[in-house]
Order: structure tokens, then sequence, then C-alpha cells
């Protein structure tokens, strides 16, 4: 502690006298811990009472604890799954994992889409056209009020309300509605397209590096040379070069009526189709309110004053008003995303099936009651826990420094 | 030169009206607000086009071909014209003939009074709560006094009430028992555990207290609601067994508690430390200081917010459903399951919507002029 | 009144306003408004609260959009034409009452945006001037720190200097001082002295009578929407000629 001992306002100082705890209930510290191990100790007793209980009751039904019957076949009929599944021959284990995936295929598309919808729902609330303002306003206060799963069971019986196979609706070449979900053409993979994709890959990353350069340049000269142009080049036009250097390999697996029913093409289940549909209208509507109380945070001055500098309206939107308004709007929308996942679970609902559906039927075919639900909700804890500790890693980040 | 306007013409040049004719008056206004530029413009016709698309072909299915009444047939009513009329018109006559069982379930039918007469006493208790003036200590015992009242008109069993066992009950007073109760109860529990969280001098009472609401707080209220109708019943021992509601009503209040515990926070942390040291100060133990000066004030604080959580948790007592207890959603959904009535499902679920939309729409109207009443105060 | 005209009647006037009126909705708040202020001279527009000083002066650089009569500055006439809009933006600086400072930039970059992005400097140019005019307004050490670390003062003060990188011909200050504490209004009052030696032309609406008196060509005296008096300081604190300043002097001497 070479520094400390040159610090002047140790000289001659003496260190503070170490507190002595009494054994008397007038001690502060005394008192805080017999209030904590008064609490712990009651707590600890109701768990061993219950627990002590359960154990009773589990013998007594003869089931066995333990997370064993994961590996065991599972005889649980999927319909809809990211990975392959044969019943009585996957697993238990199998099954929660496709569970998990298809709930996180709900919870992907329904956050990047409501994320879209609520912002141009919130936008449309500031809006200077009377009409869309009133509309959104109405949109936001009806749907708020209605609860979510009322929502997703008219969703569902919307969808199964479309006609059958034979006289889908036909909105676009390839594409039909019918009771039996979406139908749409597949692109057919063929392995020269691994080069588009790369080309894609290549013309980002130049876009990249040309941003970068425009970016010195303008610190060197005062010019910025013009990005768009050649990042539209770059992505867009590029790729589409090479798939047509390699012959414009293309071929799309077009759904047909075959009988009574479909084949080919890709399927969106109307299981699938409800439940994101109706997550995404409804926390759209929080998300709207989120977007639009974040733009109005930021006081009108600051337009005003980027203004009277001269900067353009985009500009200022862009590197003066969304940073401000992106403080207020994150932390709200993170909670809202995470409502958004836990209300995926309302998929049992309405037969879609996510983690907590695929685990109620293990649970009733098992009968391991307690450590179905413990995995469960450890997967949505895992969910939660990491999208919370990115919003704390995100304001940290970009609190705003005061005083 | 402009500044000629001195001493010899002190009086104020007369205000004139805005040049231009179209500045003011309806047609300004359509100018401004509708056809304020060529987005706008384009906006507003497109939208007009679809609202009117929309709403008279909801009118026309809604009212014109309507189907307001049925038959009655052989077995009940002949429900063959509402079929027919499937897609094209409403069969508003599934309202009329369902409503008692969609409101209360199978309660039976002659005693359907008391269940109505329980609605009745929370919408009062509601809006008694909500008057200001009436926010006094005597509030708690109103509150008391209400909720024995509607336990002793729903089970029945003295006063001359006949005894109705709770699985007889459903409908819209289980979805105000579940959201009311679990609220009252949820309250001092949420209140504690904000307190807890917040006792820098407890660390185990404060990790016990920050690991409840966190865990709660991450999992789906569903999960809850699963461990209290399969898990719970492991819990007590052998022979001993509380029946369906009450268990729900558990996982609930600890759900409603976990939420309403970070709302208290909030109004914890939003004191100034001025208070509580000034409290100190003047020689109060920390009950009375939290009793007397800290929580009435960071309480009055988020009776906003608390009114917006109150509302999501009337809008999540309808999962109940998942688990097979007969609410307001149970009881419609039941409602259609009758094959004479099947298919009529967009009927039912816009009544119910239209029943959860009164509440929740009348709370949220509620808090947002309270918010706007307390802003008010705190600026001034 | 002869100090109306400006110092040098041959030149055109850095800012001419002709006969303009603007309506909020139905309320007519500036009512045939007409000022001429000639190049490096200096106006303090003062008077009664809501009496259009800020509407006039945010007029000046189309904050505000007017609805009849001219406005032109440094040669340009505001129309609403976006060019002109650029112009016109480019050349008159504002200071406000609140300061309007970006919170999320530090202090150095809320000075050098506007100059790297609409003047199209070179990053350490434009770097080099903000420290410039940050030691001119006496707070260079802050360059790092961002606003929300800086007292009042110090904050109106980069509100200063960020004006003045962008090199404007013509100055507006909108109460520039009135929302600052006694002790910190002098050291804004005090940069702003040193600013009028310069010879910039300036438009300044205050209260600051001490402030009008050292360095004010011209004082303005509004009322409801109107000029209703103007003159040399002088002129007008000492011997006002209408009712309306007269009462206008005897409220702020007494507030004072
Ligand atoms: N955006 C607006 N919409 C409607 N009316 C406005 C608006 N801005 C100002 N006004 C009105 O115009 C009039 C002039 O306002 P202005 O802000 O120019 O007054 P001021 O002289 O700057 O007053 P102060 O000394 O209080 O700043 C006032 O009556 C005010 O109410
Ligand atoms: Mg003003």
């Amino acid at each position: 502690m070479s520094a400390a001992a040159g610090d002047p306002r140790l000289a001659g100082a003496r260190r503070a006298p170490r507190r002595r705890m009494r054994l008397s209930w007038s001690d502060p510290k005394l008192r805080t811990i017999v209030w904590q191990v008064v609490i712990l100790g009651v707590l600890a007793a109701i768990v061993c009472y219950l627990a002590a209980n359960t154990s009773r009751n589990l013998s007594a039904r003869h089931i066995a604890t333990g997370f064993g019957f994961l590996a065991q076949p599972a005889s649980i009929p999927i319909g809809e799954t990211l990975l392959s599944w044969t019943p009585s021959v996957d697993t238990y284990g199998r099954a929660m994992l496709i569970g998990v995936l298809n709930t996180l295929k709900v919870a992907v598309v329904g956050v990047v889409l409501a994320t879209i919808w609520g912002t141009l729902i919130g936008i449309g609330r500031l809006s200077g056209n009377w009409l869309i303002a009133r509309l959104t306003a109405i949109y936001v206060e009806t749907l708020r009020d209605v609860p979510v799963l009322l929502q997703l069971l008219f969703w569902y019986t919307l969808l199964n309300a479309l006609p059958g196979p034979r006289q889908a609706f036909h909105p676009l070449p390839g594409v039909f509605l019918s009771n039996r979900g979406i139908k749409i053409p597949l692109l057919e993979w063929q392995p020269s397209h691994i080069w588009v994709l790369l080309a894609a890959v290549v013309g980002v990353v130049l876009t990249l590096l040309w941003r970068a350069r425009a970016a010195r340049r303008q610190a060197m000269s005062g010019t910025r040379p013009a990005v768009w142009p050649i990042g539209l080049l770059l992505i867009a036009v590029f790729p589409v070069a090479v798939w047509a250097a390699l012959g414009a390999p293309f071929a799309l697996d077009v759904p047909a009526l075959r009988g009574f029913n479909f084949r080919g093409g890709g399927t969106i289940t109307p299981e699938y189709a409800a439940l994101t549909l109706g997550l995404v209208v409804y926390t759209a509507s929080y998300i709207a309110e989120i977007v639009r109380s974040g733009i109005q945070a930021v006081p009108h001055g600051q337009w005003e004053a980027a203004a009277a500098l001269g900067l353009h309206r985009g500009f200022v939107l862009r590197h003066v008003v969304l940073p401000q308004a992106l403080r207020v709007i994150v932390p709200p929308m993170t909670s809202q995303y995470l409502n958004l996942i836990k209300n995926s679970s309302l998929a049992i609902a309405i037969g879609y099936q996510d983690i907590v559906s695929i685990t109620g039927t293990m649970l009733n075919q098992t009968g391991q009651s307690i450590e179905s639900i413990a995995l469960v909700m450890v997967v949505y804890l895992v969910f939660s826990l990491s999208i919370s500790a990115f919003m704390n890693w995100y304001n940290a980040h970009i609190a705003l420094v005061e005083r | 030169m402009g500044s000629s306007t001195t001493a010899a013409t002190a009086g104020a040049t007369p205000a004139r009206q805005r040049p231009s004719a179209a500045r003011i008056g309806p047609a300004a206004w359509l100018r401004a607000n509708l056809f304020g530029s060529w987005a706008s413009s384009a906006a507003t016709l497109v939208l007009l086009y679809l609202i009117l698309r929309a709403g008279w072909s909801f009118i026309d299915w809604a009212v014109i071909r309507a189907i307001w009444q049925v038959p009655a047939g052989a077995h009940g009513p002949d429900t063959t014209i509402c079929r027919q009329a499937q897609g094209i018109g409403a069969c508003w006559a599934v309202v009329g003939e369902k409503y008692r069982f969609i409101l209360f379930g199978f309660y039976p039918y002659a005693e359907q009074w008391r269940p109505a007469l329980v609605v009745a006493l929370f919408i009062a208790l509601f809006i008694v709560s909500g008057v200001r003036r009436f926010w006094r200590r005597e509030l708690a015992l109103l509150w008391i006094a209400t909720l024995v009242a509607i336990g002793v008109l729903m089970w029945g069993g003295v006063l001359g009430l006949s005894y109705v066992p709770q699985n007889q009950w459903g409908g819209l007073p289980i979805t105000l028992i579940l959201a009311t109760f679990g609220l009252a109860l949820a309250f001092p529990l949420a209140v504690a555990v904000a307190l807890g969280r917040r006792a820098t001098s407890l660390p185990a009472v404060r990790l016990l207290c920050v690991i409840y609401v966190e865990l709660i707080r991450g999992v789906p209220l569903i999960t809850l609601l699963f461990m209290a109708s399969v898990m719970f019943p492991l819990f007590l021992p052998q022979g001993v067994d509380i029946d369906k509601l009450l268990r729900a009503q558990v996982a609930f209040i600890l759900f409603a508690a976990a939420y309403l515990a970070e709302v208290v926070r909030g109004g914890l942390q939003a004191l100034p430390k001025g208070q509580s040291e000034a409290a100190d100060a003047l020689g109060l133990s920390y009950w009375q200081k939290t009793r007397l000066i800290i929580l009435p004030q960071a309480l009055r604080l988020v009776i906003p917010p608390l009114v917006n959580t109150f509302i999501g948790f009337f809008k999540d007592t309808s999962l109940v459903l998942i688990i097979g207890i007969f609410d307001l959603m149970k009881s419609g959904t039941v409602a259609i399951a009758e094959p004479a009535w099947q298919g009529l499902s967009s009927e039912i679920y816009i009544l119910l919507a239209v029943i959860y939309f009164a509440f929740c729409f009348s709370m949220s109207k509620y808090s947002r002029n309270l918010e706007r009443t307390f802003g008010r105060a705190r600026n001034r | 009144m002869s100090a109306t005209v400006p110092p040098s009647s041959d030149e055109p006037p850095a800012i001419l306003l002709e006969h303009v009126n603007k309506w909020y909705g139905s309320i007519h708040v500036l009512r045939d408004v007409n000022l001429s202020v000639g190049r490096s001279e200096r106006v303090v527009v003062c008077g009664p609260s809501g009496s259009g000083k800020s509407t006039m002066i945010r007029c000046i650089n189309r904050l505000e959009a007017h609805q009849e009569g001219r406005i032109v500055v440094d040669g340009t006439e505001l129309t609403d034409d976006l060019r002109s809009l650029d112009t016109i933006r480019r050349e008159v600086g504002m200071v406000f009452q609140n300061f309007n400072l970006f919170p999320h930039l530090t202090i150095l970059e809320n000075c050098t945006l506007a100059p790297i992005w609409v003047r199209k400097m070179p990053k350490a140019e434009a770097e080099a001037l903000a420290m410039d005019y940050l030691i001119r307004v006496r707070i260079p050490e802050q360059a790092n720190k961002y606003p929300g670390q800086l007292s009042g003062g110090q904050q109106q003060r980069v509100a200063i200097a960020r004006a003045l990188c962008m090199r404007p011909k013509i100055m507006l200050f909108d109460e520039p001082t009135s929302a600052l504490d006694p002790e910190m209004i002098k050291e804004v009052l005090d940069t702003m002295v040193g600013l009028a030696e310069t010879g910039m032309t300036m438009v300044c609406v205050t209260h600051e009578m001490g402030f009008a008196r050292q360095v004010a060509d011209r004082v303005v005296f509004m009322d409801r929407g109107e000029i209703v008096e103007s003159g040399t300081p002088a002129e007008m604190f000492g011997n006002p000629q209408t009712d309306r300043l007269k009462l206008f002097l005897s409220q702020i001497l007494r507030g004072h």
C-alpha cells in the first residue's frame, strides 16, 4: 500500500475501532441475525414438511424420482417439428428438445414481427393524419383490454373456418389458404445456391468495409462518399449476377392440390399461424405504446436545436433523436419480448406443440410431475435470465452520464 | 421603417383574421388533419375505403343478416337456421339461450340471483374503492365485509340459503373471485417482499425475496397453474385434499405478489431518501417509519401502475381454463361445445371479449385519469 | 426615429422583416412586424411574456413559418424552398433558453456534429475549431464530458460555442440566461459581450438591462405581437415614450 502510505490524511490517523457484538437484544447486529435465523428457520421447516409429505406421497403412488425417464422412448405424436421424430423410438429428452425449438420458432418470428408491427402502430399514433392516429389508438385500446388467450382462440377458429383444400383461397400463385394451414412454395435447394449465399455474405462484408472507408475519408477530407449505391450494388446486384452467371438455377416446389389435400411446398400449420398471429397482434399493442412514449420522451427542443444547426430531418432522427429514444424504449421493450415468450406457452390451448404442451403430455404419460414442471421452469428461466442479463448490460452501456 | 409604430400609435394594431378563407372551420380541419399532404391524402382514402368495406361487411353479418331467435324444436331449440346462416349472418340467438350459463356456469338455475348479486357486489366494491374520498382505513373493513358476504352468498348453507358446493360455481363470479381475492391477498405479501428486497441489513431475507420475485416473473403463469393442479396435491399430507379452485387461487396469489412487489419496489425507490432520513432523525423505529412515512407515500405513487397490473391479472385469470376451472372463458367455450350450438364460436367470443373489455377498459380509463390528477398535483 | 435606421444604409441589411404576420390557429401572434438589422448591429428585444419575442426570433431562422410578409436574411428570402432553408440555417446560429445540448454526445461531439455533416469539414479541423471556441467560452477542459455533467452556465456556454462552430454570420439568442441561477448569468453574459466585441450581428431576446445598455445598438420593445417602440438603450430606458413601455420597465425594475 505504497500509495496509501503517502496520503497526508493518514498521518497520525488511527484505525476505526472494530464494532463488537454484544449479546443483547438492543444490539442491532445481533437483532438482524436473529431475525434472519428465525425467518429462514420457519421457511426451512415448511419446506422440510412439504418435502416429507411429497416423498411419502410419491412412494405411496410408486413414482420414482429422478430424470432417468428422459432417456426412455416416448410415444407422443408430434405434428410439427424441426428435428426428425419417430414416436415410441425417440426419447422424452428429444421430445422436450423439439418443444423448446418449437417455442423458439414462435418466439423469434413473433418478436421480429411484433417489433415491426408495433413500431408502425406506435408511429401511426403520432401521425398528423387524424384517421391514422384514431385508428391506431383504437387498435391499442381494444387489443390491450381483451385477454390474449381469447384472441388466440379467436384466430384459431378463424383459421379453421377457412374452406377445405378444394375450395382453398388462392391469393397469390402457389399460395393456398385453407383449413389445413397456409401452403407456400419453397425454393428447391440446389448446390450452386451456396455460391449465391456466399456472394451475399461477401457483399455485406465489402459494404461494411466500404462504409468504414467512407467514414475515414470523411474524417480526413470532410466529404463522405455515398454508401448506399455501393451497398445496393454489392448486397443485391452482385449475388444476382453470380446467380445468373451460374446459369440461373431456380426451381420452386409449388404446392398443388392432389385429391383431398396438397402435395409439395411448405406448410404453415393453422396452430402455428394462429399462435404467432395472435401473439404478434397482441404484443404489438404494447410495443406501440412503448415506441410512442419513447419518441415523445425526446424533447422537442432537440429537434429544434439540430434544425437550427442546419441538420436534416432524417439525419436528426438517426443521430440525435433515436439514440435518446432507444434508452427509454429498450428496457420496457425487452420485458415485452419476455412477455411474448411467456405467453407463447398458451400454445397448449390451441394445440400447438410447444415446450409446455409437450411436457404436459409427458407428465401425463410418465407421472413425473415435479421433474417435468421443474424442467419447463428451468427452460423459461434460462430465456428470462439471458434476456435480462442482456438488458442490464445494455442499460449500463447506454446510460446517460449525469452529474 | 418598421418601428414607426411609436408613441403616436400606442394602441395595438388590431388583431386580424387569418388570411385565406380556409384556415379554420370544417374544411380547414379536413385539410389539416386528413389531406395535409400527398401521402396523407392517399392514406386517408385507402383507410376510408378499408373501414367502409370492413364496417359494412361486419354490419351486414352482425345486424342485417343476423338471426336473433330460433324456434323451439323437439329437443331444445332448433338451430338449423343458424347452421344455414353460418358465415353469412350472426346467430345472436345463442347469446339469448346461453348467457345465463356463460355468466354463472352450473350454478343451480333457481339460485342464480346469488352469483348475480355477487357480481354486483364486486362491481360496487371496485367503484367505491376507486373514489379518492373513500381512501381511508375503513375501506379495508369494507373489503373484508364484502368478501365475507360474497363467500356467504356463493356457498350458502346459512341464513336460509341452500348450500351450493364449489364445483357448481362457474362463469363471471369465478373470474372476479380469482382476480379480486388474488389481488387482496397478494398485496400484503407483495409489500412484505418489496420491503424485504430493500432490507440491506438482512442479506439472507433480501436474497430470498430476490429469488422469489425473479423465479416467479421468469416463468409463465401456466406453469404455475400446472404446478398448482398436479404438484400441490403431492405437497399435502395424505388424506388432505384442497379443491382445485383454491389451489389455482394460491398459485395466482403467488404469481400476482411477485409482479406487485416489483411495482411497490418502484414506489419505494422513487421516494426521496430524505424522507427516510427525516423519519430516522425524528426517532421513529423501523416499523413506525415504514408504516407512517414510507408506505403511505410510496403506495400513493404507484397507484396507477398498480391498477395497470390489476388489469393484467384480470385478463390472466382466463388462463385457468387450461387447467379446467370453470371461469368465464371456460363456460363460454363449454357453451358452444354442445352439438346444437357448435361452430358459433365467433358470437360467443365477441360476447366474452365485450365483457372482458368492459371491465379492463373502465379500469384503464380510471388509471389514466388518476395518473393525470396525480401528475397535476406533483407539478404544482 | 433615427436609431431605427441601420448604421450604413447603403449596404443591404443582415435581417429584414417587412409586414410580417403570423397566426397560431386563429391567434394573431405577430402583427405587422417590421424590423431591419444591419451588419454587425446588436439588437436586444424585450417585452412582456407572450408578446411574441420568441416567435419573431424563431421566424428569422424559420423554426416557425410566417404567413404574411417578407423575411430576408443575409440576402436570402425565407420561403418554403428547402435550399433557402439550408442556406439560412448555416448562416444563422441560435442559442436557446434551455440549452438543448444533445445529452448522448460529448461536449466536443456536440460542437463538431454540424461542422462535419453540414459544413463537410474534416474531423481534425472541426475538432480544432471546436476547441478554439471552447477556449473562447473558457471551458476547454470539459470537452470530453457529457452535457449532464456540466452546470447550467457551462452548458449554455457550450451551446454558444456549438452555434459558433458553424461560423454563422448572425447569432440569435432566445432568453439565454433566464433558465440560469444569478451567479451563472454573469459568465454567460460575459461570453456574449465578448462575442459582441468581435462584430457579430446579434439579435437577443433578454431582460438583462445591464447587458442591453452595455452592448445593444438598439432596443426593440414588443407587446401583444407588435413592435411598439424602439431606439437606443439610453432613449428607451431613459425616456420611454409609450405607456406600455413605461409599465413594462417599472415592472422589470421592481422585479430586480
Ligand atoms: N406552438 C404554439 N401554438 C400556439 N400558440 C403558441 C405557440 N407558441 C407560442 N404561442 C402563443 O404565441 C404567443 C407568443 O408567444 P412567444 O413564445 O413568442 O412569447 P414570448 O414573448 O417569447 O414570451 P416569453 O417571454 O414567455 O418567452 C403567446 O400568446 C403564446 O401563447
Ligand atoms: Mg419566449
